[in-house]
C-alpha cells in the first residue's frame, strides 16, 4: 500500500509538472502569446466570450502566480477550452471523440505486440541460436528502427492501394450507421483497425521481444532453474512456471514507461490511415494552429499514460510479494 | 520450420568469429574499432553507418545545386538515367534532395545526440555520485522527464514555434530527450562509486573531479556510447515525425519534409513510390545500422549475450 501511495504521489507531481509546462510554454514563445493563440478568433466570438477565454488559459491582469492560479482553477473544473478549428465546440468533447478510438487501436495492438513479444522472447531465450532467436529477432529489431508513420505509408501502400483488401481510412465506413450492437458496424470497424493495428504491433514488438530474450537469459542462469531441470520437470513447465514468470517481470515495469512511446507512435499511425483517433485530432490542431486543442490533447495523453501506469504499478504489487513488503 | 533455418545459424556464427578478425590482422587500429569490427552485427552497423556520413560529408560534391528544392525537371517524372530517382510534383530531383536531406538529418541527429548525452553525462553522474538529497531530486527530474509522454510535448512546443528550423529542432529534442540516458548513467555511478578503486583513489586523496573524469567516466566508456548511439536514432527519428506531420521548415531539404511533400502530394494515389519509398529507406537503413551497433556493444560488453549457442560446434 505504501509503494502504491508513493507512486501515487509521483503521478500527481508528473501531472502538475505537465500541467505547468502547458501554462508557461506560449508564455516563453517571442511575441504576445494572447495573439498567437487566439487571433483566429477575433470576429467569429463576442468580446465578452473571449474574455472568458482568456481566463481559462490564465491571461488575467496580474502577476503570474495569479494567472496561474486562474489557469489551474479552471483546468480543475474541467474546462480546456474552446476548439477553434471546431467553433465553438469545447476541446474536452472534441478529445472525447477521439481518444474511443485511440484508446481501442492502440490498447488492442499493444495487448498483441507485449504478448507476441513476450511469447517470441521467451521461446529466443529457450533455444538460442534457433529460429526465434536467429531470424524473427533482427527483423523485429530492424523493424524498430522504421519510422513509425512511414511503415504505415508502405502498408498502406503496399495492402490497400495495391492489394485494395483494406480501405483507405477511417475507422468505419461511412456509409453504415454508427451502431455498436450491429454486426455489420463491428466487422466494418474491425477491418478498418487491421491495419493501422498492424503496424503498430510491427514496430511495438521487437523491444518487448528484446527485453524479454535479455532477462530469460539471465534467469535461466540461475540455480533453481538448473534445480528444476534437474529434478525432471518437463522443459514447458521449467521454462514458462520458473523462468518465465521471474523474467517478466522487468517487461512489466517496462510495459508502463513505453506507453508513452507507443501512443506517440500511435499518433502518426493514426496520421498516415486518417484513422479519426487523438493523434489526427492533433495533426488537424497543428494544421489550423488550434492552440487549445493541441494542450488539450498533450494533457489528455498525459493523464491517460500515468493512469496506465497507476494500473501497471498495482499489477506489480499483486505479482511481486517483495515489493508489498518493502 | 525449423529443419529450414539449420543451416542460416549454422552459416552465421562462422562468419562472426572467423572471417572479420582474419580480415583485419595487423592494421593499427585502436582496441575499441578492433572489437567493433570483430563483431559482425557491429561491423556491418557502422558500414552502413559510415556510408550515409560520407554522403552527408560530400553532398555538394556528389550532387552540386544551388538550392535541392529548385525545379528542375518536368513534374512527377518515374526514375530514370537522367533524374534516377524521379522528380517530385514541383518538378524537383529526388535524388538531388535526399543527398543534400542526408546530411540536414545525419546532423540534426548527431548533434541532438551529442548534446543529449552532454545533459545526460552532466546529470547522470552528479546525481550517483553526489547522492543524498541532490540525488533525489535529479531522479524525480529524471523520471517526470521519462513519465511525460514525449512526442506529444514536443509537438506542443513545436507548434508555438513558426516553422522551426533544424536547430530549434535539435534545441527542443535535447531539452527533452536527456533523461533516459542519465537515468542509466546514474545507476553506473552508483554501482561505480563504491567500488574498490574509487575508495584507493579518494583514499590518496584525489579531487572530485578527478575521480569522475579519470576513474569512473572512462569506465563507463560503452554504456556512454551505446546510449549516444540511442539518442542519435532517437533524434532522427523524431526531426522526420515532426517534420512528417508538417512541424518543420518545409523549404529546407531534408528526409522528413520530402515525405511531407510527398503525403501532400498525395503521392500513395499518384503511385509516385520514389517520392516516399527512398527517404524512408534512408531513415531506416541508419536507423537499422545505429540498432546494429548498439546490439554488438551490447554483445562485446555483455558476454552472456555473447555466448553463442551450441549450434556452432557442429
Amino acid at each position: 500500500m505504501r509503494f502504491i501511495l508513493r507512486r501515487l504521489g509521483f503521478y500527481l507531481i508528473a501531472l502538475l509538472v505537465s500541467v505547468t509546462l502547458n501554462f508557461m510554454i506560449p508564455r516563453l514563445m517571442s511575441g504576445d502569446p494572447v495573439q498567437l493563440m487566439f487571433a483566429r478568433f477575433q470576429g467569429r466570438m463576442d468580446p465578452r466570450a473571449i474574455e472568458s477565454l482568456y481566463e481559462t488559459f490564465g491571461f488575467v491582469q496580474g502577476p503570474l502566480h495569479e494567472q496561474y492560479f486562474t489557469y489551474l482553477s479552471h483546468l480543475l473544473q474541467g474546462d480546456l477550452g474552446v476548439s477553434i478549428a471546431n467553433f465553438p465546440i469545447p476541446v474536452t468533447e472534441v478529445i472525447a471523440v477521439g481518444l474511443g478510438w485511440t484508446l481501442r487501436l492502440v490498447g488492442l495492438a499493444t495487448v498483441i505486440a507485449f504478448s507476441a513479444g513476450i511469447f517470441l522472447g521467451i521461446r529466443a531465450a529457450w533455444r538460442r541460436g534457433r529460429f526465434a532467436d536467429s531470424v524473427i529477432l533482427p527483423i523485429t529489431g530492424l523493424l524498430s528502427a522504421f519510422p513509425y508513420f512511414w511503415l504505415a505509408m508502405l502498408v498502406l501502400y503496399f495492402f490497400a492501394l495495391g492489394l485494395g483488401w483494406f480501405p483507405l481510412g477511417h475507422a468505419y465506413s461511412l456509409d453504415i450507421h454508427q451502431d455498436w450492437s450491429s454486426p455489420e458496424y463491428l466487422s466494418s470497424v474491425l477491418h478498418h483497425m487491421i491495419l493501422p493495428a498492424t503496424t503498430i504491433v510491427l514496430t511495438a514488438i521487437g523491444g518487448w521481444m528484446l527485453g524479454m530474450r535479455n532477462n530469460m537469459i539471465s534467469v535461466l542462469s540461475e540455480d533453481y532453474i538448473t534445480m528444476a531441470q534437474a529434478k525432471g520437470l518437463s522443459d514447458r513447465r521449467v521454462m514458462y512456471t520458473y523462468a518465465a514468470r521471474n523474467a517478466i517481470l522487468p517487461s512489466l515495469t517496462g510495459f508502463a514507461m513505453s506507453l508513452g512511446f507507443v501512443l506517440g507512435g500511435a499518433l502518426l499511425t493514426e496520421i498516415v490511415f486518417s484513422y479519426p483517433g487523438v493523434g489526427y485530432t492533433l495533426l488537424t490542431a497543428v494544421n489550423t494552429r488550434d492552440y487549445p486543442l493541441m494542450q488539450g490533447v498533450f494533457l489528455m495523453i498525459t493523464v491517460a499514460v500515468l493512469v496506465a501506469n497507476l494500473l501497471a504499478d498495482t499489477m506489480y504489487v499483486l505479482l511481486d510479494p517483495r515489493v508489498r513488503a518493502a | 520450420m525449423s529443419t529450414v533455418e539449420q543451416p542460416q545459424t549454422a552459416v552465421q556464427p562462422a562468419g562472426a568469429t572467423a572471417a572479420p578478425q582474419r580480415a583485419f590482422p595487423r592494421l593499427p587500429l585502436p582496441n575499441w574499432l578492433r572489437s567493433i569490427l570483430g563483431n559482425r552485427k557491429a561491423a556491418i552497423g557502422l558500414v552502413i553507418l559510415s556510408f550515409f556520413v560520407f554522403v552527408a560529408v560530400f553532398a555538394p560534391l556528389i550532387a552540386p545545386t544551388q538550392n535541392p528544392n529548385r525545379m528542375v525537371a518536368r513534374p512527377v517524372q518515374a526514375p530514370s538515367a537522367e533524374y534516377i530517382l524521379g522528380t517530385t510534383r514541383q518538378g524537383q530531383d529526388v535524388f538531388v534532395q535526399i543527398v543534400h536531406g542526408t546530411q540536414v538529418s545525419m546532423a540534426v541527429g548527431f548533434t541532438t545526440g551529442t548534446v543529449v548525452m552532454a545533459i545526460a553525462i552532466i546529470i547522470g553522474i552528479t546525481a550517483g555520485y553526489i547522492g543524498g538529497i541532490f540525488d533525489e531530486l535529479l531522479s524525480l527530474a529524471m523520471n517526470i522527464v521519462l513519465i511525460i509522454p514525449a512526442l506529444p510535448l514536443i509537438i506542443v512546443v513545436a507548434g508555438f514555434i513558426d516553422r522551426p528550423g533544424p536547430l530549434t529542432i535539435v534545441v527542443v529534442l535535447s531539452l527533452i530527450s536527456w533523461a533516459y540516458g542519465a537515468r542509466v548513467l546514474r545507476a553506473q555511478t552508483l554501482t561505480l562509486r563504491n567500488s574498490d578503486f574509487v575508495a584507493a583513489a579518494r583514499v590518496v586523496g584525489e579531487p572530485t573531479w578527478r575521480i569522475v573524469l579519470f576513474e569512473i567516466l572512462p569506465n563507463m566508456t560503452s554504456l556512454v556510447v551505446s546510449s549516444w548511439i540511442g539518442a542519435v536514432l532517437y533524434a532522427i527519428l523524431t526531426q522526420a515525425s515532426l517534420e512528417f506531420i508538417g512541424l518543420g521548415d518545409p523549404n529546407i531539404s531534408s528526409w522528413g519534409t520530402i515525405l511531407y511533400w510527398a503525403q501532400n502530394n498525395a503521392a500513395l494515389l499518384t503511385n509516385a513510390w520514389w517520392t516516399f519509398i527512398p527517404p524512408g529507406v534512408c531513415i531506416a537503413l541508419v536507423g537499422f545500422s545505429l540498432t546494429l551497433i548498439n546490439y554488438g556493444i551490447d554483445e562485446i560488453t555483455n558476454p552472456r549475450l555473447r555466448r553463442e549457442p551450441k549450434v556452432k560446434a557442429a
